[in-house]
This record gives structure tokens, sequence and C-alpha cells, in this order.
């Protein structure tokens, strides 16, 4: 089954990519979409039935062929299956399957290309069908090289589908930058899986979560430096990580991709592509749990990020680049979860944040769809009669991502839309650790949840409230998108509302139900029965040391379950123990930010400008997104322009084929010339020559000769 | 005595042959029969290489050492049996529908061939001498065996004429040798060339060398070359390119290990120079030549340098990438011959490059097949020709003489030019060409048999490999 999953989109790829001209456009549409909406079934099937006690150390392995043998490197194609993958597998075919459906009616007609004598549809759905089996790949590995084959081949599958307008520069030099930019990250992740490699002398996952605590000891000379192992090579992995999934001075090209198709953005650069960095630090968590100072750093760099693109996401105008800002936000969110080491967090919110940015950008691809095309914001208005369904997916999402919910209510799981509960969740959990670093991610993060709030509520008055701007005939002209459309969006919503009440338990619940659920170890009942919050959020049921009990988990073996808690790390447990003020933190950040954007975008519309105006430097900060992408060009871009001419022009140019060229336009021509010359057809000439021979060989030979 | 004579019989054989020849058609039907001794001539050559190709292993000596039958005369001698078989069966129908087939062609190419069979034997200078002579009287008269003439005949008056000036450099040297080291026979001169060896014996070998190069046509002893291919009949051109160059290379490594074995510094630089001056001149100055022989002329001289740095290299290994350079340089340019005899326009023979133009669209088989011979000659990979070129390369790189395997590069990459122009012309040329289609089914034959032995030959090289091996081993000991 797990065969059939990660093969059924490689199929459908190449049947709907090199087959379409044999069975028709339409009909390779559906191979690829219904092989897809295959392999989503079986992956539910895969989730529901997966029981990691089943299997020795919590996962098994589907071998599919030996795949590189050299020295003592040996590699399979293998399907490791546990818990994180198929997590992985769920959100990844579940959003590609709906994606598929939806770009049915999004790609029905484009102008970028002509209708008649083009067939761009096929080769959409085959990047689309082909990028998912790439991810399959990277997420189904059981080991680095696989993984970073997957790695790459999502690389490419985005750098195909960013340039997909290939007839626009702007979406060329948006595909060249996202690929140049990931380059950056590889390179860091190569270098981590050599590193492991020369540490280890393997590859494969087993072998390296059970070398995991050997390496903590050891030493690496890297740079002419010595460095303790695991932490350079978590280090170096979090440097691919962050390439990625989009990570501050790592984060540029993720907004600028939004110039592929919106169905893309939704699948790749929201729901799946851009949450590999969180994966892979999950994935690594066995190592992560080791390298302190590497996962603070982790910490600090989320933070960054998810900081940063609020206050970006806060100005701008484009719908498309509003929602990519805050995915590059909340995937800061993950990666300070991984930092603080609840990694069964992180992953929870990339599973929701899957489901309800999926949703926000296929609802504004629905809105841009029945726009004609119109992405700036400015030009919207009052599109909630216009286009109803796609209001309320619009405002299930805003729901979900802001945050909402009732707080400190508690049923056996928190009340609230998905992004209320696993939001929260981090932001406990940060609070909780209590180190340094995520005590300034826990306000940081508040922080980022107010703008949070305030720019998805902007995005939604902007669009669906106030008087219709812009383009009269565009808005004359506006309509609802056909159900293909809709139906996806509907299906979203419901994990966009549920997926956190359902998964709260197996990903946050408590020790013993985060243990169960990754098969991380053996828990018996009483523990699981155990809650550590009391009903209706009273309060904790035993804060530490309270009844005299002290929190107790068992020590966990490294490769032992899906991911890895290290013994001194009950972060995950304390996070239920906060005080009510933290818990109440988020909530009350978004409703600031919701009455906000109220007063600004409703109440008072004028008040967006005046404030643009008193604040000029302040706003033109934040619109040029704090100038990195100038930045980056005066330091990187423009130099490196600088040595390509130089070379080209100079080195290539003037040198190579200047002197190339001058010796056979110039120099050899002469001799043939000369040659030419000499074959004067006289006998005597010749003697002449043969006799002037034998006196430079006599001549060479006396002087040189005898040595 | 008689001992003496079983070693010589192929020799003894091929010559009653050709004497028996003369007789019979003297006396018989004169140039009726001429097409018939073609075929037979070509007949007794094959049987003799396989007379000699089968006789086994183990080295002979004849007449107190003037005569070594050894594996490596045997490879020599086999190649330019075959070579000159080919030449024969290709040149029978150009030479008959031109009128020049005359009965004492093939017996002449006989006469020549038991000449450098002597040549690749020779054990003592004296012998040298006889069979380079009676190579070289006969390919004087085919030279100009177009006696109506003005362009043939002053081939062969040309030939003739700086032929006898290297011959007397070549016996100049000699008698030198013979001067200074009291014997003519190699045995004898390599134990006095040896260690402090006397000036006047290393000048006797530079005036030999000059003599041997002039019949390899190595620059700057090449200037006859260019002239007598573009004026002699173009299957005698063939024969000219193929067999006398594997016997005169044959002879020079002769000479150098048998005779010179112990003063290996002295000549290596004769050979280099030699080798350098041939590779450039060859190369440049065929770029530019508009007829298609003076092309293949310079093209040979060329390839005759690579050859030379096989040689210059000094050991077993450089004789061996030397016999396999001359083995598929013999092949490559059987194959190129058979092309240029079948270049025709309303039955008269063309020898311009230009109207090769477009060619591809006339003749699509037979482009192709030129195709891969001219990529093979300029030695790209995975062609047989590159193969032949990385052998002689290597065994320079190993000898030490790096800088001449690097100036060998150059001459090759230079070299391309000329023959991918060809190419160019055939595919993307600027009007159709006017040659005539068809033609005949022999010239075909071999014409693709040689292309497809440069594309499968990559394979093992059809064994020439370990036979240069085992050749380069009984020479060089």
């Amino acid at each position: 089954m797990e065969t059939i999953i990660l093969f059924a989109p490689l199929v459908g790829a190449l049947i709907c990519g090199f087959g379409w001209r044999v069975i028709g456009e339409v009909a390779a549409q559906w191979t690829a979409t219904l092989f897809l909406f295959l392999a989503a079934i079986l992956s539910w099937v895969t989730f529901l039935t997966f029981d990691p006690f089943a299997h020795e150390g919590g996962a098994y392995t589907v071998t599919v062929l030996r795949w590189i043998e050299s020295g003592s490197l040996a590699t399979d194609w293998a399907i490791r299956m546990d818990r994180l993958t198929a997590t992985m597998l769920i959100v990844i075919t579940t959003v590609s399957a709906l994606v598929h459906l939806y770009s049915f009616g999004y790609m029905a007609h484009d102008d970028n290309f002509d209708d008649a004598r083009e067939s761009y549809r096929p080769r959409f759905f085959a990047y689309l069908s082909f990028f998912t089996f790439a991810m399959l790949m990277l997420v189904t590995a059981d080991n680095l090289v696989q993984l970073f084959f997957g790695w790459e081949g999502v690389g490419l599958a985005s750098y195909l589908l960013i340039g997909f307008y290939f007839r626009k520069p702007s979406a060329n030099a948006a595909a060249i930058k996202a690929f140049v930019v990931n380059r950056v990250g590889d390179f860091g992740l190569a270098l981590g899986i050599f590193a492991i490699f020369l540490m280890v002398d393997s590859i494969s996952f087993n072998d390296i979560f059970a070398a995991a605590p050997e390496l903590a000891e050891k030493e690496i000379t890297f740079l002419w430096t010595t460095w303790p192992a695991i932490e350079l090579i978590c280090f170096l992995l979090f440097i691919g990580a962050m390439g990625k999934s989009a990570q501050f001075i790592l984060h540029t090209w993720l907004p600028d991709a939004m110039e592929g198709p919106t169905p893309v953005s939704a699948l790749i650069h929201a729901a799946t592509m851009v949450t590999a960095g969180v994966f892979l630090v999950c994935r690594m968590s066995p190592l992560m749990e080791f390298a302190d100072w590497t996962q603070s750093f982790i910490v600090w760099i989320g933070l960054i990020t998810a900081f940063f693109a609020a206050t970006v996401g806060l100005v701008q105008n484009d719908i498309k680049r509003v929602i990519a800002y805050s995915t590059c936000s909340q995937l800061g969110y993950m990666f300070v979860a991984a930092g603080v080491g609840v990694y069964s967090v992180a992953m929870f919110h990339l599973l929701t944040h899957a489901f309800f940015k999926a949703m926000l950008f296929l609802g504004a691809g629905s809105v841009i769809h029945g726009m004609h095309h119109e992405q700036d914001m400015r030009n919207y208005g009052g599109l909630r009669r216009k286009m109803p369904y796609t209001f309320w997916a619009m405002m299930v999402g805003t729901l979900a991502i802001t945050g909402v919910g009732i707080p400190l209510l508690y049923l056996g799981f928190p009340v609230g839309f998905a992004g209320f509960v696993s939001k929260d969740a981090i932001i406990e959990s940060a609070y909780a650790a209590g180190t340094d670093a995520s005590i300034v991610a826990f306000w940081g993060l508040v922080a980022a949840a107010l703008m949070t709030s305030f720019y998805s509520w902007r995005l939604m008055f902007l669009t669906f409230y106030g008087e219709a701007r812009g383009d009269h005939h565009t808005h004359e002209h506006a309509h609802e998108s056909p159900m293909v459309m809709v139906a996806p969006l509907g299906v979203l919503a419901v994990g966009a509302i549920f997926a956190g009440m359902v998964f709260y338990k197996p990903f946050f619940g408590s020790d013993a139900s985060v243990d169960k659920f990754f098969g991380n170890m053996k828990v018996e009942e009483h523990a699981l029965a155990e809650d550590p919050v009391s009903p209706l959020m009273l309060g904790a049921a035993h804060a530490a040391g309270e009844d005299g009990k002290e929190h107790k988990r068992a020590a966990q073996v490294p490769g032992q379950g899906a991911i890895y808690i290290a013994e001194d790390n009950h972060v995950l447990h304390e996070a239920h123990l906060v005080p009510k003020w933290v818990k109440l933190s988020p909530f009350l950040a978004m409703l600031a930010g919701f009455l906000l954007a109220y007063q600004f975008y409703i109440r008072r519309p004028d008040w967006p400008e005046r404030l643009a105006e008193n604040q000029r430097y302040l706003y033109n900060f934040l619109l040029n997104k704090w100038y990195v992408d100038e930045i980056y060009d005066f330091l990187f871009v423009k130099p490196a322009m600088w040595v390509g001419t130089f070379l080209w022009k100079k080195g290539d140019g003037a040198t190579i084929d200047g002197g190339l060229n001058g010796l056979a336009m110039g120099i050899v021509p002469f001799f043939t010339r000369l040659a030419g010359r000499a074959q004067s057809g006289y006998i005597f000439t010749y003697a002449f020559a043969m006799v002037l021979g034998i006196l430079v060989l006599v001549t060479w030979m006396t002087l040189a000769g005898g040595n | 005595m008689s001992a003496d004579l079983n070693i010589i019989l192929p020799e003894i054989f091929l010559s009653i042959f050709a004497m028996l020849g003369l007789v019979v058609g003297a006396y018989g039907g004169k140039d009726k029969l001429a097409a018939l001794f073609v075929w037979v001539t070509s007949a007794v050559l094959v049987a003799t290489a396989a007379w000699i190709g089968f006789q086994g292993a183990g080295t002979g000596r004849a007449f107190g050492g003037m005569f070594v039958d050894d594996g490596f005369a045997r490879f020599a001698k086999v190649t330019i049996l075959l070579a000159g078989a080919a030449i024969l069966l290709m040149s029978e129908s150009y030479m008959a529908r031109r009128d020049l087939l005359r009965f004492e062609y093939p017996l002449l190419i006989v006469l020549a061939i038991v000449g450098m069979m002597v040549m690749v034997s020779a054990g003592d200078l004296i012998a040298l001498y006889m069979g380079l002579e009676l190579q070289s009287l006969a390919l004087y008269v085919v030279a100009a065996l177009r006696r109506d003439s003005v362009k043939s005949t002053e081939a062969g008056l040309k030939y003739f004429v700086l032929g006898a000036l290297s011959s007397g450099l070549l016996l100049y040297g000699a008698s030198l040798v013979y001067g200074f080291a009291g014997t003519t026979l190699f045995a004898g001169i390599i134990e006095a060339a040896e260690g402090e060896t006397p000036l006047g014996l290393l000048f006797g070998l530079a005036f030999i060398c000059a003599g041997l190069a002039f019949k390899i046509s190595a620059a700057p002893f090449h200037m006859w070359t260019p002239d007598v291919y573009e004026g002699s009949p173009t299957p005698v051109t063939a024969f000219f390119a193929t067999a006398p160059k594997v016997a005169a290379m044959g002879l020079f490594a002769r000479v150098v290990h048998d005779a010179f074995g112990g003063v290996i510094g002295d000549w290596q630089q004769i050979l280099a120079v030699l080798s350098v001056a041939s590779m450039f001149l060859g190369a440049i100055a065929a770029i530019g030549q508009t007829n298609i022989k003076r092309l293949m002329a310079y093209s040979s001289i060329a390839h005759m340098g690579y050859a030379l740095m096989g040689l210059a290299a000094g050991t077993a290994q450089g004789v061996e990438a030397m016999l396999i350079y001359m083995a598929i340089y013999v092949t490559m340019n059987i194959g190129t011959f058979a092309f240029i005899l079948s270049m025709e326009k309303d039955g008269a023979p063309v020898v311009e490059i230009n109207a090769l133009s477009l060619y591809s669209k006339r003749e699509p088989m037979k482009a192709l097949a030129m195709l891969v011979l001219l990529f093979s000659l300029a030695g790209v990979p995975p062609l047989v020709g590159f193969f032949a070129k990385y052998s002689v390369l290597l065994a320079a790189v190993d000898a030490g003489l790096a800088w001449l395997a690097i100036l060998g590069v150059v001459a090759s990459v230079i070299g391309a030019f000329y023959y991918l122009r060809i190419v160019y012309l055939m595919y993307f040329g600027a009007d159709e060409s006017e040659l005539d289609t068809g033609g005949s089914g022999i010239l075909w034959g071999f014409l693709i048999a040689s292309a497809a032995a440069m594309v499968f030959g990559v394979v093992n090289l059809f064994g020439v490999e370990g036979a240069a091996a085992a050749a380069a081993a009984a020479l060089v000991n």
C-alpha cells in the first residue's frame, strides 16, 4: 500500500505529462487527479490504521530497491513508515488531491496562454503530480540521500511551477530566485549529510539515531576550527531547513514565488514543500535533542521570522503576498516549537496550518479568478455578496489562522478553530520552556499573533466588506467560482475547523498520549487517563511539585518512535501548567488585532492612509520588506553580476575567445600561407628543404645529444 | 642454406609470382589479362598474409642475421599485404575505365611489397638498402603510370629525383655507421653504439634517419608528398598512403631499436623534432588545400607525426602504440580513399573538395560513412581514431615526453579543422553537389566496412592491441 501511495502520483505525472497527446487533455487531467485521490484515500487508511507498537522501534521499512552501493555507503530506495511519515502523507496527498481538483476550474482558461494553440493544462497537472511524488519521496525516505533526492525534486517542481507562466519575465526571475536561494540552504543540508556520513559512516536514519548519544560526545574539525560534532551537524541541517522553509535571511524567495498560479501557491508554498524544513528538524529530533545551542538558534530564527513576516504582512496590498508573508510567519511559529523541543506541537501546527492556509490560498485564488486576475486588494471591496461561498471559506480560514476559540474552556480538548489550538500550544510551550530565548519568543509570538489577526482581518475587510473599489467593469463581472473550485474549499473548511480539536490529544494532550501516538514508548493505561489539565481550564490539575509528585517520564531510546524527547525535556508537560494569563494572552492579542482592523478598515477607512503618512519611514520600511532584497542586491547580486560580466567580457570574450580567434584566424592561416608558398613545385626547393632539414637534425644532435 | 631459404620463403614466393606474371603477361594477352591479374594478385597477397599470419611464433634469422623474421616483422607484413590487396581491389574498375589498367600494375605492386617485406625484416644495412630500393623503384614507376599525363610523369620524376637524394643521404649515413662500427649487421652496430658513442656513428644515425624520414614523408623531408599524391593516379595515391608508410615506419623502428637501442636518448630527440614538425606542418598546411588528394597528403604527414611520437617514446609501449596507430591509420585511409575514388562527375574523377557541397542530400549513407571516417581521422572519441591517438599520447607521457604529447594534442585540434570542414561542406554546404551517385560496389563495401570498423572497433580494436603488444615485445627487449 505504501508503494502505491508513493508511486501513484509519479504514474499520474508520467501518463499526464507524456501521454496526453494520446489520451487527450481532459483524460490526462483526470488521470493525474484520480491517481492523487487514490493516494489520498490510501494515506488516510494508512494513517488511521497505523499502529506504531506493531513494529519494532515504532517504524517499519518497505524496501523498493537497492540504490547506491559504494564503499561503506549503502542506500536503498525505501519507505520508512512511522507516525511522522503517516502524518505528512495525509497532509500532502489530501491537499494535493484537492488542489488538483481545484485546478480544473482555476486553469480552465488562462490569459497567459493561447488556448487554441497551446496545451498547458496537462503540463500543469503533470508538474503538480510530479511535485507530489517528490514530496512523498522526501517524507518517506529512510535515509538522508533519498531525502535529499526528494528535497531537490520538490525544488525542481517548485521552480517549474513558479515559472509556469514562462512568458512573464517576472515569473522567470522569481523561479530563478527561488532556485538560487534554495541552493544556499541545500548547500548547508548537503554539508550536513556529508558530516553525518563522516562521523557515523552511514546515512540511514536508524544508524544515525542509534549513534546520536555518542555523536554528542564527539568533535569535528571544520573551517579550521573544532566544533562539537552534533551542534555543527544540526546547524548545517537547519540551514537546509531554513532555505526550504523560507526562514529569515533565506526567506526572500517565498513572496516572489507567488508569481506561480495560485493552486501552486496553495500546495507548494503554503501547505507542503515549505514545511519540509519543519519536517526535517522533527525527523532529526534524536540529534536535535542533543544540540542545545542549535536548538536556541532555531528558536531565535523562528521568532525573528514569525515577527518579521507578520510586520511586513501588515502593509502589503497584493492579496497573495499577504498570505505568503503569513505563511512565512506561521513557519516561524513551527520552528519555535521545534526549537523548544516540542516536535509534536510543531507537527501539530504543520498539520492544522496546511488545512487553513491551503484554504486561504484557494479562497484567494477563487477571488482572483472571479475578479479576472486582479490581485490588488485596494481594487476589491464588497465581494461578500458576489462570492458567498468563497467568502465563508475565507472566513473560516481567517478564524482558524487568527486563533478564534473559547479560551479557558476544556472539554478534554480546547474548543476552537484549528489555529486556536495549535498556535496556543506553541505559545504556551515557548513560555514553559523557560530559557532566555523562549521567553523572548513567547512575547514575540504573542505580538506576532496580534499582527496576524490584524492583517488577516484587514484582508477580509478589504476584500469582502465596504464599497467596491477599482475598475467598475471588473466588479460588475465578478462572479462566484465553479463547483470544482468551491468543493475543495468545503473539505478544507472541515479540516480548518476540527483538525485542532480532533488531533489535540495525540499531538499535545500529555506526555503519555503523545508517546503513544508517535510510538515513542509503551505507556500504561492509567497514565493515558491522567490529564494534566483540569476540566473547564480552572487550573492545572496538579502543578509541578504541588501534589508532591515530581513529573516523571521514562527514558526514551533515540530512534525509538517517530520523535525523540530527551529525558530532561519536560516542556510538553509543563506547557499545560502555565499561568492563566499566558493561556489568555494569544486570545487577547487576537482580539486586539481584530478590533484594530475593524477600526481601521470598517469604521474609519481613512485612518490607514493617515497613519501611513504620519509614519512614512516606518511604512516604507515595512512596505519594502525591511529592505532585505535591496541589501541582498547590493551585497550579493551586484557583485556577482560584476564578476560575471567581468569574466564574460574580459575573461571569456577578450582573453579566451580573442586568443583563440587570434590564433585560429590570424596565426594559423599565416603559417598556412607560408607553407603554401614553400610548396613551390620546383624540385630544387624541395631538395633544399631536405638539406636544411638534415643540417638542423645534425646540429640539433650535436648541440643537445648524448644525454 | 635451406633453413635460410625457408625463412624467406614468402618473399621468394611473391618474387617468383611477380616474374612469372611478367612473362605470362608479356607473351600472353598483355593488358587484356590485367583485370584477371589484379584479382589473382589480390588473392595471392591475402593468402600470403594468412600464411605469414598463421605461421606461428618465434624468431628466425637467415643469412647470418641479415634477415630477421620475428613477431614484429610478421605484424608489419600482414598489415602491408592486406593493405596492398585492398588497394588493388579498389583500383581495378577505376583504372579500367580510364584505360590505365596495365598488366604490369599489379606485378609492380607485388614487387614493391616484396621490397617492403624485406625492409621490415632487415637485420643489416645492406638488406635494408636492398629492400628500400626495390620498393622505391617499383613505386617510381607506378607513380608515373599515366604516361600521357604531364602531372603524373612530373610526379614520377620528382619522386625519383628526390628519392635518389634521400637514398644518397641514407647511404652516406650507412657508410658512416659502417666506418665507425666496422660492421653492417645491426647486431654488431648495437654493440658499438653503446655508452661513449663516437660522434661519427651518431652522424650516421642522423643521416639514416633523414633518409627514412623521406620515406615516411615526415617534415621537413615531406615536400614531395603533396605533388606526388596529386599527380599520381588516385589508386596509386591510395597505395602510397598506406603500405609503404607501414613498411617505412617498421624499418624505422627496426633500425632505431635493433641497431641503436643503446643510444635511445640520441635518436629520441631526432624523432621528437620530426614528430612535432610533421604534426604541425600537416595540420597547418592542409587547411589551405582545395584538392582532396593534396589534403590527404598533408593528413598523412600529420599522422606520421603521431606514429613517430609513439616511436620517440623509445619503449615497447611506444612501439606497440605506433603499430596500433599504423594499423588503424591504414584502415581509415583505405575507407577514405574508397570514398575519394568514388568521387566522379559524369564519369570523370573529381578531386575538388567544394564538389562535396551538400553531398549528404545525394548519398546519405556514403556521406555518413565519410563523416565517421573523418571524425575518426580527426581523433574524435568514441571512434577508433581517438584510441589510436590516445595510445601514442599515453606512450609519450609514460616515457616522460609530456611536452611532446601536449604539442600533439594542440596539433590535433588544429588538424580537426580541415577534417570537419569537409563534414561541414557535406552537410551544410551552399549548393547541391553534382557528383554522380551509385558507383562501384567494391568501393562502397570498403567504405562502409572501414567506417563500421571505426565504430565497432572501440569494443576491442579487433584484437590488434594484443598482436601489436606481442610484436613490440619481439622488437624491444
